[in-house]
């Protein structure tokens, strides 16, 4: 209750819109070290209508969401797990869940002493602002602390373009056409076994639409986000860029961040129209479990895009190097004639991670053109799979693909492994596909030690350049924090 | 989809096959096939829900009740009716097939060096099953009903044995005709090839069609590569228009050994090729040539796999497709390397050409790695033909058809050049013309 009064004291201070933002960034992941017992409003585990009834409820969702939620619980109780992918783990009990908690006010640590000294030290190699680390690992800031002022203006900015950008909870109560038109419409609630399940119980996530012709000024991101109260277990994420806008978004943070959630399945949906472009980029960087690897996080993931415009273009990029499983298959949907879609992936896996990740692209358009790069590394036990699907359809006259997935091998007891698919109903259509595996060269090494480098160096250097396409396609901020990030996940691989 | 009728069929059609055995129901063979007619009786047939039969729907093969060729009439060929079929101009072995039964009247197998055997299954188990017993059935294991059909009903095939320290210099030419006037038949050969320590010997397998009546066949071939031998084993396959063809190659591989393995398919309506090799020791090497030619409503679905099991291997697999009309390929190339076959050394190429707006292709090359000191890449490509180079012929006064038809034998050229016996080649190449200009040929006839 301290917390609760000291923060009321603050927002007497500064305005509700400060408030709220410092009130969101304060709330973020991080539980380690937990010893105050906090009340919080937790579903029982278990999953039914009800449950799902309640949730909406709670989140005080009108009639028509109530409904949507429920066709896809009934639709996803008919449907079995999946068991493709190149992943092993215990089977999940989905009724062993809890699927509702209320965004829990965690207890704020005085100051840095208090925070997991490993954790501090993993922000020093990223070099993560002293106020920032404050902020991620739940130590009470200021309220003058930068980004908020940050933030606010940011907001200002978006409201004065028209652009939307708030959690899906406030979309569905205050842009309810909006939602009505998007939500689902790249990614139904009949998609996949997750994806339904996110459907029926999502908790939150963000809504972005930009209006005609507006160039978003910045990036957006996850971590500056308004609403944002909870990462929560199951993310849904839609952004709409109507005709002719740009967006860049950007998803994660390159900080660990601990959660106690295992099971993570979220649903990213994009939609552009003529000439739109979204951009987005991902780092994820979650509990990949201990060095035995227990523990860890899993991520079950649904992303994809549409690009019903012509000249319309999507492009995903994605750094991995969390998770103890991660299965994800960022899409497009390229619709619109001239279409363009893009996928660019560094997927880390070490110790015992597995990551089955991939894309698909699927050629409607004529002239639509799509790039896959695809970088995997495994050290360790990691198991690394690269799952696509390129698909011309029958009138994608003109079609054209290009497929690169290198993997590196850093241990004799990783796997490595590659499951492309390529169907083309199309004879104008060109597609071109390329794999290649090989071990970290030794003779790099080598050559670098020879010049005074240190092994630890030299390896990640060689990484850095295996990975330098995806990483040039990164904002500038992030791309730096990313190399660092490799440099930590591979610390101990070689040697 | 489920086709258990069909596995009721063809369980049911069991007792006559066996009555037909004479006596034969004691060998160890009898043992196999009743273990195999019970796999049959459990296992269904794949769907387009089982991952390693997506592309192919094997439901127009299964609407049919087919007679195994055991049980129905078997045709009476003239040696020179089947001349048209050979491939000439180099000395073989000759061994003639009828509907997967041995035809001994037609075959001229020749001199052999001592201790070859080149014989009909069925003639090697009634006189020597000991030869055989340790592999057959051995090398390759039931994993579909196909298999367990052809397994329950295995009674002839082609038996190569080339003992230790033997080269065979003349290839051995088999033809598999089909052909049949009033059922729908089942031909089940049944081959096995076993090349002894330091031997060498090539196979040429020719499987065409007699008349344009429509018939199955479902094969499988279990070749054993002993410590430093050569095999060569070309596939030609040629079946009629309106048939269906299933073949299964297993391989297993000695050390230092060398298996070469050639799969030309022009005809067939449904054609899949499953071709598995094992690497069960070090210093091997492989390789792997396919080219197809589908036109029409062709489905032609090759699947390969090689295992590399064990360290310093190599392999390497180039596949190339032309598919005109309403055709479709499938191409599924599996590479697994195990976690102690360091040092592997896997290639693999898989290029498409698409003639026409309603053909199409599925590929999957698929590399599984498990160890660590490798070097494996495989490369995939689809596309049409180059439109500048046919600018750049046809400026040279060659009419368009022409003009096409030399680039599409130029893309198949890297396949074929491959073939190392020089009349063959140059007779596969003709083969590829007529393919090409099928059309022309018919109306000037």
């Amino acid at each position: 209750m301290n917390e609760i009064k000291e923060k009321k004291t603050i927002s007497e201070e500064t305005s509700s819109d400060d408030m709220k933002v410092l009130d969101d960034l304060t709330s973020s992941e991080y539980k380690w070290g937990f010893v105050t017992d906090i009340e919080s409003e937790t579903a029982a585990k278990g999953l039914n209508e009800n449950v799902v009834r309640m949730i909406s409820k709670k989140k005080n969702e009108p009639e028509w969401m109530t409904e949507w939620r429920l066709k896809a619980f009934r639709y996803w109780q008919k449907m079995e797990e999946p068991t493709w992918p190149n992943v092993h783990y215990p089977q999940i009990n989905f009724q062993d869940i809890s699927y509702y908690s209320a965004p829990k006010q965690k207890p704020k640590l005085n100051s840095l002493d208090e925070v997991d000294p490993e954790l501090l030290k993993t922000f020093e190699k990223l070099g993560i602002p002293l106020e920032e680390q404050k902020l991620l690992s739940g130590v009470a800031v200021d309220a003058v602390f930068d980004s908020v002022s940050v933030a606010t203006t940011f907001r200002e900015t978006l409201k004065e373009k028209g652009i939307i950008f708030c959690s899906i909870s406030e979309a569905v109560k205050e842009h309810p056409e909006l939602i009505k038109k998007y939500l689902g419409s790249v990614v139904p609630y009949t998609d996949n076994f997750y994806a339904s399940l996110n459907a029926a119980v999502f908790s939150d996530g963000s809504f972005v639409w930009i209006p005609k012709g507006v160039r978003c000024p910045m990036e957006l991101s996850t971590y500056f986000r308004i609403n944002s109260q909870d990462t929560g277990q199951f993310e849904r994420t839609l952004i709409v860029a109507e005709e002719g806008a740009y967006v860049s978004y950007l998803e994660g943070c390159t900080a660990p961040i601990r959660d106690n959630n295992q099971l993570h399945a979220a649903v990213v949906e994009l939609v552009t129209l003529d000439n739109a472009e979204i951009k987005y980029s991902t780092v994820q960087n979650w509990y990949p479990g201990d060095k035995e690897g227990k523990g860890g996080i899993y991520n079950f993931v649904t992303k994809r895009g549409a690009c019903r415009g012509k000249n319309s273009k999507i492009s995903w990029t994605q750094v991995e190097t969390g998770s103890a499983i991660t299965w994800k298959y960022p899409s497009c949907i390229l619709q619109g004639d001239n279409s363009v879609g893009e996928f660019y992936s560094v997927a880390v896996t070490n110790n015992y991670q597995q990551a089955d990740t991939g894309t698909k692209m699927i050629h409607l358009g004529k002239n639509t053109k799509s790039t896959v790069v695809s970088k995997g590394i495994s050290a360790g036990h990691g198991n690394n799979s690269y799952r696509g699907l390129i698909k011309i359809g029958k009138n994608a006259e003109g079609a054209r693909n290009y497929t690169q997935c290198d993997s590196m091998l850093m241990s004799d007891k990783c796997g490595a492994h590659t499951f492309p698919y390529i169907e083309v109903e199309n004879e104008s259509s060109k597609v071109e596909h390329e794999a290649t595996t090989s071990k970290i060269g030794e003779d790099q090494i080598f050559y670098l030690n020879q010049r005074g480098i240190s092994t630890e160096d030299a390896v990640n250097m060689i990484v850095n350049g295996f990975c330098k396409e995806v990483f040039k396609e990164l904002p500038m901020e992030f791309a730096v924090e990313a190399q660092k990030l490799l440099a930590i996940s591979l610390e101990g691989s070689v040697g | 989809m489920e086709h258990k009728n069909v596995n009721e069929w063809y369980v049911a059609k069991f007792k006559s096959f066996e009555d037909k055995l004479n006596g034969q129901s004691k060998s160890f063979l009898h043992e196999i096939r009743k273990n195999a007619l019970n796999s049959l009786a459990e296992l269904s047939f794949p769907t387009n829900r089982n991952e390693e039969w997506k592309c192919t729907n094997v439901a127009p093969i299964l609407k049919h009740n087919f007679i195994p060729a055991m049980i129905s009439t078997v045709p009476k060929f003239q040696q020179d009716e089947i001349k048209p079929f050979l491939f000439k101009d180099f000395d073989y072995h000759l061994m003639v097939f009828v509907n997967g039964l041995f035809a001994e009247e037609l075959s001229e197998i020749g001199n052999l060096p001592k201790g070859v055997v080149v014989d009909g299954l069925n003639r090697i188990i009634k006189n020597n099953p000991d030869s055989i017993s340790k592999y057959i059935n051995n090398l390759s294991k039931i994993d579909n009903a196909f298999n367990a059909l052809n397994t329950a009903y295995s009674y002839d095939g082609l038996v190569v044995i080339v003992p230790d320290g033997t080269i065979l210099e003349k290839p051995i030419q088999v033809l598999y005709l089909n052909s049949s006037k009033d059922d729908l038949v089942l031909s089940l050969p049944r081959n096995l090839i076993i090349a002894g320590k330091n031997s060498q010997v090539s196979v040429i397998t020719n499987y065409r069609g007699y008349g344009d009546k429509t018939y199955f066949s479902n094969i499988i071939t279990e070749i054993y590569i002993g410590e430093n031998a050569i095999v060569n084993f070309y596939k030609i396959q040629n079946e009629n228009d309106g048939s269906y063809h299933i073949e299964k190659v297993q391989a297993i591989q000695k050390k230092n050994s060398v298996f070469n393995h050639y799969n030309i398919n022009f005809g067939g309506a449904i054609v899949r090729n499953d071709i598995n090799t094992l690497h069960d020791d070090q210093n091997i090497e492989t390789h792997y040539y396919g080219l197809y030619l589908a036109h029409g409503k062709q489905h032609v679905d090759n699947h390969t796999f090689i295992d590399h099991a064990k360290p310093n291997c190599m392999s390497n697999e180039l596949y190339k497709g032309i598919l005109d009309d309403n055709s479709r390929g499938v191409f599924n190339g599996k590479i697994i390397v195990r976690r102690d076959a360091q040092k592997t050394n896997a290639y693999q190429q898989n290029k498409t050409i698409l003639l026409s707006k309603t053909a199409t292709i599925d590929t999957k090359p698929q590399l599984e790695i498990f160890a660590d000191d490798v070097k494996c890449s495989h490369g995939a490509t689809v596309g049409h033909l180059d439109d500048t180079s046919e600018f750049y012929i046809r400026s040279r006064g060659v009419p368009q058809e022409l003009a096409k038809s030399m680039l599409i034998r130029a893309f198949a050229n890297d396949v074929i050049d491959t073939v190392k016996i020089e009349p063959l080649k140059e007779q596969i190449n003709h083969m590829i013309f007529e393919h090409l200009h099928r059309v022309e040929i018919e109306n000037e006839q």
